[in-house]
């Protein structure tokens, strides 16, 4: 039967993949400009990892220290990603963060207030001032409901539980995206202009991980097999505080929120160590004494910032090294205590899903005992490299926004940036989107040829070509990825790492699943280990190619940080002949009035 | 990383593990029944975890939903034992070691395959809510509001969506004519967030009334026990929108006050 006789069909202005955040606000900006929009997504509608942010969203509204101001989150922003970032997508989220907060408010959000009435913003990691809007501990919840229901309001169409596999193109330019109702297994195309791709990260290539199954790099692969670049792919965020006890909730995500709040890292000598591993990079605006640091709570202007409170990279770092040290909690992490800082009833009020999540999964009350923590793969910093302010790939039609695309966060991600990455550059993605299908009316052909080998290919698992399962070969490049690229990474290892990649992918030809295609997840899976063994391939080797020690990219065996790697970023990009190459491009230089913002002590 | 190992989907006897029996619907829209499988379960796990160990072990087709596995996406939502909860916030250890687990896919709504169902219902009736209405901003381009004065609306916004309290209500659940004019519990909470939001103009007390079907509700509370998030559904949230449709439609008192100040009695 004819390839078209075998999909539904769906034409559109703009096609989004993918509904967290920045989905929703791209969704929700194409179809304000007029845009036939479709919004399709692998979960249901609201279940996407954006639900699972808890800390805040982080805008220089200064409404807790009126000090505070674009200019300071441009320079928090680039000095916690180790200037690694896109200077202009970092100026454009630190000025535009603020909009978008109140515009949640104005769509039904409600976050904690001040006493006066305004929206209230809470301490977190390597941000200079309070500056994290907020919902007690469940942000993501508010903003992610609040731009479901906007975006259900405004009548945008809905593929819900819908898999985009493959991106269609017309010559250069993107013509439509191709994939499967996970329900039915029915394939569906959607020829559209543009796309925007909102798809999020690739935590699943990790054993110990914060986020959920949908995290497989579908994103990034398609991208990277349409042509698009991907840039900083070594740069993967591994929280510091993951739960780790019991075995089966190891790498829930524990919020910066409870250090934010007050909270402090000790060791099993009870030491609260951090103030042993503060950076020279940070040491001049970092409390040197715990009576100091406990002090910057209160008054920000007299003291400096609590080392509890670096940047992710380096907190990470400091964990993982503690508990090689051997002064690790009884199962494998450190101590996170709050418990003897704050009253049960402040704790209780700020991190309602912390204490309900210990008390519930791991018999803890965390009013009157410390937790036990240790660093969880949560985030890529890497991905699809894109224009600073419209968010358009290398390829004409093809945009990206969220954790999917790459260079505002460098080599490290602030906690509270993502939410706020996920407004502006949704809504930027969305806007231009829609101006791009606008100048770009009709005439686009989609080739049967594509489909038809799209098709073939995602049908190898029922062919029965040998007995290898999925969920087993996704077990080991999870525990691949984990012990060969991870927090700590070594030539030798990588070589390793690659290898592993390669043999999976043969394996993954002889994949077998039972069943039919109506809501297989054996075959679901199947088709997410070609994606992850992809983004795992891309990210092992910008890994290598990176000779330096950078933000979430720590080399044993190059452990300083190089001035001359910090001015490249590092490219995997589809060969013509099919092979990934690894390449390196200049870092876009800062313009000297915002040089001279970066260069400002303190 | 120098840390310990972790569950393995695939794994290996370890300490505090054992097998155990679940007995877990298999079928689609067609039919099916219940098989019996022996599965690992190892210390501190949850029965999401031994659901995921049966996919990858014995089962790779089995159809579950699941999502963030800390009890804040609301996905993995079934009946346990005949007890509606979430499948990763219901901890093994509170099951005998011998004792069967039956997990049945949600019964009000319908099978899509195994324990995944068809909540479109749901978002069904999330599109007829009517939208949040806000009133204009201050001079100052932000919104003022006290916290004292969103505490009860921000218990509503805990409301994760795992639609339990939707499966157990018995106005739906025994009788799915019902469904055509009745919103359910989810959805009252969702018109009582509004309703009660400072910043709302909006005014739902007519769809509240009649589409809605508010009236069918005759408070049993079976929604408030179930919820997850510990939402006073019954108390918070139906019985205070009961309250206000009967000031709003029966009240003759409050009728003739509306009219002589021209207010329609919202907030």
């Amino acid at each position: 039967m004819p390839a078209s006789e075998r999909y539904e069909f769906h034409e559109y202005d703009v096609v989004v993949v993918g509904a967290g955040g920045a989905g929703l606000r791209a969704a929700i900006e194409a179809s304000a400009l007029g845009a036939r929009t479709a919004l399709v997504c692998k979960s249901l509608l609201g279940k996407a990892h954006t639900v699972m942010a808890e800390g805040g969203i982080a805008a220089a509204m200064g409404n807790v220290y009126a000090e505070d101001n674009w200019r300071v989150h441009f320079r928090d922003t680039m000095r916690g990603g180790k200037m690694l970032n896109h200077w202009r997508m970092a100026q454009i989220h630190a000025q535009e963060s603020p909009d978008r907060v109140l515009e949640l408010e104005e769509w039904g959000a409600l976050f904690d207030r001040t006493k006066d009435g305004r929206i209230l913003q809470r301490d977190f990691g390597g941000h200079k001032y309070a500056r994290l809007a907020h919902v007690g501990d469940r942000t993501g919840l508010e903003m992610i409901r609040t731009l479901q229901q906007h975006a259900v309001h405004k009548g945008i169409d809905v593929f819900m539980e819908c898999t985009i596999q493959t991106l269609i193109k017309d010559g250069d330019h993107i013509a439509g995206a191709f994939g499967y109702w996970r329900e039915s297994g029915k394939f569906i195309l959607f020829r559209a202009p543009a796309v925007i791709l909102a798809s999020g990260g690739i935590g699943k290539a990790y054993r110990i991980t914060s986020n959920s199954w949908e995290y497989t790099g579908d994103g990034m692969t398609m991208a990277y097999r349409a042509g698009a670049d991907l840039i900083d792919m070594e740069m993967v965020q591994f929280h510091p505080t993951g739960m780790v006890w019991p075995p089966s909730v190891r790498g829930i995500l524990v919020t910066e929120g409870v250090r934010g709040d007050g909270g402090t890292l000790r060791n099993s000598d009870g030491k609260r160590f951090m103030f042993g591993y503060v950076p020279a990079f940070f040491r001049a605006e970092t409390a040197e004494t715990e009576t100091e640091a406990d002090a910057w709570y209160q008054d920000k202007k007299q003291n400096r910032r609590t080392p509890d409170l670096l940047p992710r990279d380096e907190v990470a770092r400091a964990i993982n090294a503690e508990v090689k040290a051997g002064r690790g909690s009884p199962h494998g992490g450190v101590f996170l205590d709050i418990a003897t800082r704050r009253d049960p009833e402040y704790i209780r009020r700020r991190l309602p899903s912390m204490y309900h999540q210990f008390k519930e999964l791991a018999d803890v009350d965390i009013t009157r005992e410390p937790m036990e923590v240790g660093p969880t793969c949560h985030y890529i910093m890497g991905g699809v490299r894109v224009e600073a302010d419209t968010t358009q790939s290398t390829v004409p039609g093809l945009f990206a926004a969220g954790e999917v695309a790459a260079g505002l966060h460098g080599a490290n991600r602030l906690g509270g940036n993502s939410l706020s990455d996920l407004l502006v550059f949704g809504r930027r993605a969305g806007k231009y989107a829609a101006e791009y299908a606008r100048s770009h009316p009709g005439g686009l052909s989609v080739d049967e040829g594509q489909i038809e080998a799209a098709i073939k290919a995602m049908l190898v698992p029922f062919e029965g070509r040998g007995d290898e399962n999925p969920y087993t070969l996704h077990a080991a490049l999870e525990d691949g990825m984990q012990a060969l690229v991870g927090i700590i990474r070594t030539e030798s290892e990588l070589i390793q790492a690659t290898d592993l990649i390669a043999s999976l992918h043969d394996r993954l030809g002889r994949v077998s699943v039972r069943g039919n295609r109506q809501f297989n997840p054996g075959w679901h899976m199947a088709l997410e280990m070609d994606t992850l063994l992809t983004v795992s391939e891309a990210i092992a080797r910008s890994a290598r190619e990176r000779k330096e020690s950078r933000g979430g990219h720590t080399r044993d065996d190059y452990p300083a940080t190089e001035s001359a790697w910090g001015k490249v970023n590092v490219i995997s990009r589809l060969a013509a002949s099919g092979e990934m190459t690894i390449a390196q491009a200049p870092l876009p230089e800062p313009p000297p009035e915002l040089r001279a913002i970066l260069e400002e002590k303190g | 990383m120098a840390t310990a190992t972790t569950a393995h989907p695939t794994g290996h006897h370890g300490a505090g593990s054992h097998t155990v029996t679940l007995r877990v619907w298999r079928g689609d829209a067609g039919g099916g029944e219940f098989q019996s499988y022996q599965v690992l379960a190892q210390e501190g796990e949850v029965v999401l975890d031994v659901v995921h160990r049966l996919q990858a072990t014995q089962a790779m087709d089995l159809a579950v939903r699941w999502n963030c596995k800390a009890g804040k996406c609301g996905s993995c939502s079934a009946e346990v034992n005949g007890r509606p909860r979430l499948m990763c916030m219901s901890r093994m250890d509170t099951f005998k070691p011998d004792e069967t687990i039956t997990i049945a896919p949600l019964r009000t709504f319908p099978s899509i395959k195994d324990l995944v169902t068809d909540v479109s219902y749901n978002f069904e009736k999330a599109k007829q809510v009517p939208a949040f209405k806000p009133k204009p901003r201050e001079a100052d381009g932000t919104y003022r509001m006290f916290q004292e004065d969103i505490d009860r609306v921000q218990e509503f916004h805990k409301c994760i969506e795992c639609f339990l309290c939707q499966n157990v209500c018995h106005v739906i659940r025994d009788h799915p004519e019902n469904q055509r004019a009745f919103a359910g519990p989810r959805f009252f909470v969702r018109l009582a967030a509004l309703e009660m939001h400072p910043l709302d103009t909006n005014n739902r007390l007519d769809l509240i009334r009649q589409q809605a079907g508010l009236g069918l509700c005759n408070i049993t509370k079976c929604c408030t026990e179930v919820c997850p998030e510990h939402i006073h559904i019954t108390d918070n949230a139906i019985i205070p929108l009961k309250e206000r449709v009967v000031s709003e439609f029966y009240d003759p008192v409050a009728w003739v006050l509306r009219q002589m100040t021209g207010r329609n009695g919202k907030k």
